[in-house]
């Protein structure tokens, strides 16, 4: 350790500063003090569990965002005496939401960074004492929830299905890789991701020229002595197809999807919820000055940022920058800046983020990475909206049937 | 490992000594992914050396005398000192984490480092090799300015979005100004008066007024057939005359020219790919732009406004600095 005493002395000197860092900061005049509490809303439900064993599973998914958002938020709140404070509240399954509902309103939390299933989501959405909340949805990408069940108090965070689903088609077509094979699990979240694929390939004219449905359920992730029966497995489900380029796998439920690359009958790449994928964040994101907020978080949680943890920290940001532009902290203010032209959210993607009006979807790229290796970033070269390129992206406004902001 | 420092400190100061005399102007360009410095002759206009230094060398700048070459070696942790007679790194300081842009008080004494890591400025005493203080600032600090009276050191934190003024007397943050997202680079004008912060997401360039710490004006910026949000302002230069601003907008691969005194945009030139930062010649007669993605430079004639040639440096050019 090179210098270490000087080191020491010099962080010695930095706490001394922190703790009296002039009037611009004064952390302990409270009276005028700006109190913002954003609450973290999770459940405790099972989650599919990654097929590979080498993917860690860790407990405080979203959360881990959520908690360095508060940080990044606090540490510019601290120049402009603004108290960030998260409340974490997860709820044992089941609970009762409108007992949660009543006590956040009470308590004048409404803040709500929002890590449930799309049905529980529309449920908090829908009391009475949600009415004035600003929710950020986090997890679920139901494209029915920028659409038919799109509500004024809800802002999605998360990308829908559709825009995922656009990512990797533009992907595909810009590569003039035009014929698609589609597997798709036979659970629910595996459908709507193979619905959307349907919508994309319609959409860049691409062919699915077969679908598939894989109805297997593996019972355990260990697979002692199962690479056999797997290969097998897949070989089977691969054959006899007609002439394709690319295998899309639609399982969300992460029942086969990993088990696809290098089984397949052809030799064909496999895109979709395995292989290559899309996704708003990723390790192996570096661009755009990402590397330092995967160090921030890599130093912090000691684990890999995920997109779950990703989406949080946007939200939580999200609240910050209105917070910061705004000097309030109140629902409905902060409602209204955030769906201003005013309101940009700077999230390592090169660009400024912001949320759609018609829907409250926050517009961004989307990365498409293997394993290890960013491969791309979507919208790609060449797809153009008027509005933004982003905007190519998913449920445009005019085939959009929610009609928020008008 | 310290002593080895210490020999390499006393080395520089014998090379120091025995400096040329001025010729050719000579650019030296870090490229943050080859690892390197390239060494640029602006008279033949080709890289006459590559020098290889630390992991990740992002800002640069050059001593009072000209002699030396401070470099922000980001990944290793520290900065390193080019002696730019031998081209050999002849020590290494201690930086704080991630150090990666810095800037040098007038009077030549000080570095101003902002460590993008841990949200902290640290200020390295140069004649001692030591860091005598660290000032907690905003997330992700990045521009650093030193005013021409060298009183108001300027940080710009990058999450924070703000501006912040540092009092380099007692080094407290004494006003913070909140500029549009992601502020990459500050610089002063010549006189003092004004603070132009370029914010990168936002896509424009605040001017401060010095004395009152408010926002005067945004420059804003459009270039026909340009995609808006390709538009993302990063290095901002100053001729010493005070009347022309230069702001190297990043992906729109353009540097824009913008008369100071009415804030408008007179003229965008077109250089390389993704352009970030630039710097004079000391007789500002021209100007050159590191140009990140097509690892070259663009050298450009300021009083004609041309673009005069492109020279290929290294990988993923960062900053420059010339002597």
């Amino acid at each position: 350790m090179r210098a270490s005493t000087v080191m020491l002395g010099a962080l010695i000197l930095a706490f001394g500063l922190a703790a009296d860092a002039g009037p611009a900061s004064a952390q302990d005049d409270t009276a005028d003090t700006l109190q913002v509490p954003i609450v973290y809303l999770g459940e405790q439900v099972a989650e599919p569990l990654p097929l590979s064993l080498v993917e860690p599973v860790p407990t405080d998914k979203g959360l881990a965002g959520a908690r360095l958002g508060i940080e990044d938020n606090a540490t510019t709140g601290r120049f402009l005496k603004h108290d960030y404070t998260l409340v974490e509240r997860i709820l044992p399954e089941g609970a009762d939401l409108r007992a949660v509902a009543a006590e956040l309103s009470a308590a004048g939390q409404t803040l709500i960074v929002a890590d449930l299933a799309a049905d529980r989501l529309l449920a908090l959405a829908d009391l009475p004492d949600m009415a004035n909340a600003v929710i950020l949805n986090i997890r679920a990408q139901d494209d029915a929830l920028r659409a038919s069940d799109c509500r004024a108090n809800v802002f999605h965070v998360i990308p829908s299905r559709a825009m995922k689903a656009d990512a990797l088609g533009q992907f595909l077509v810009s590569r003039q890789w035009m014929r698609w094979v589609l597997i798709h699990g036979i659970n629910p979240p595996d459908q709507a991701f193979a619905e959307a694929i349907r919508r994309t390939a319609k959409r860049y004219r691409a062919e699915i020229v077969e679908e598939r449905a894989y109805g297997f359920q593996a019972g355990s992730r260990r697979s002692d002595t199962g690479e056999q029966q797997v290969r097998e497995q897949m070989i089977k489900l691969t054959q006899r197809l007609p002439d394709y380029d690319v295998l899309v796998a639609a399982d969300e439920s992460e029942v086969f999807g990993e088990y696809l690359p290098y089984r397949t009958w052809d030799p064909r790449p496999v895109v979709g919820t395995q292989g290559l994928v899309p996704t708003s964040w990723h390790r192996s994101q570096e661009q755009w000055g990402g590397t330092q907020l995967q160090r921030r978080f890599t130093r912090a949680f000691n684990r890999w940022m995920l997109e779950r943890d990703y989406a949080a920290w946007e939200a939580v940001r999200s609240i910050g920058e209105a917070v910061t532009r705004t000097n309030s902290a109140d629902s409905v203010t902060l409602r209204n800046y955030i769906v201003s032209d005013a309101f940009e959210l700077a999230a390592f993607k090169g660009k400024p983020l912001s949320f759609r009006k018609w829907d409250q979807q926050l517009r961004q790229p989307i990365l498409l990475a293997s394993p290890l290796m960013l491969v791309s970033v979507s919208p790609q070269e060449g797809f153009l909206h008027q509005r933004t390129p982003l905007d190519s992206l998913g449920h445009d406004e005019p085939d959009s049937t929610c009609r928020l902001n008008p | 490992m310290k002593e080895v420092m210490a020999l390499g400190f006393i080395s520089a100061l014998a090379c120091a000594i025995g400096a040329s005399t001025a010729g050719a102007n000579t650019a030296y360009v870090s490229n943050e992914k080859g690892n390197t410095i390239s060494v640029v002759d602006l008279e033949k206009m080709e890289t006459v050396a590559t020098v290889p230094v630390g992991e990740r060398p992002r800002g640069i700048t050059l001593s009072k005398d000209g002699k030396l070459l401070y470099i922000c070696t980001s990944d290793a942790d520290h900065i390193e000192v080019l002696d730019l007679e031998t081209l050999k790194v002849v020590q290494v300081l201690p930086s704080g984490p991630d150090p990666e842009l810095f800037v040098l008080s007038q009077d030549g004494t000080r570095l101003y480092i902002a460590n993008e890591d841990n949200n902290f400025v640290t200020v390295l005493d140069l004649a001692q090799g030591v860091i005598s203080a660290e000032i907690p600032v905003g997330v992700e600090p990045e521009g650093m300015a030193i005013s021409p009276d060298d009183k108001i050191m300027i940080n710009t934190s990058e999450t924070t979005n703000m501006a912040h003024f540092v009092d380099t007397s007692t080094l407290e943050i004494t006003d913070n100004v909140l500029v549009d997202s992601r502020p990459r680079y500050a610089e002063f004008t010549p006189d003092g008066k004004e603070l132009w912060v370029s914010a990168e997401i936002g896509g424009t360039v605040s001017v401060i007024d010095v004395a009152t710490r408010k926002i005067m004006e945004k420059v804003e910026f459009a270039i026909q057939g340009v995609r808006a949000d390709t538009i993302q302002p990063v290095g901002v230069k100053i001729t010493p005359d005070g009347k022309t601003a230069f702001v190297a907008l990043g992906p729109a691969n353009r540097v824009a020219v913008v008369d100071v005194a009415s804030r408008e945009v007179q003229d965008y030139l077109l250089v390389g790919q993704r352009v970030w930062q630039l710097a004079f010649t000391p007789d500002a007669r021209l100007l050159v732009s590191t140009n990140g993605e097509s690892n070259d430079v663009s050298v450009i004639d300021v009083e004609n406004r041309k673009v005069l040639r492109s020279i290929p440096v290294g990988e993923l050019p960062w900053g420059v600095a010339i002597r």
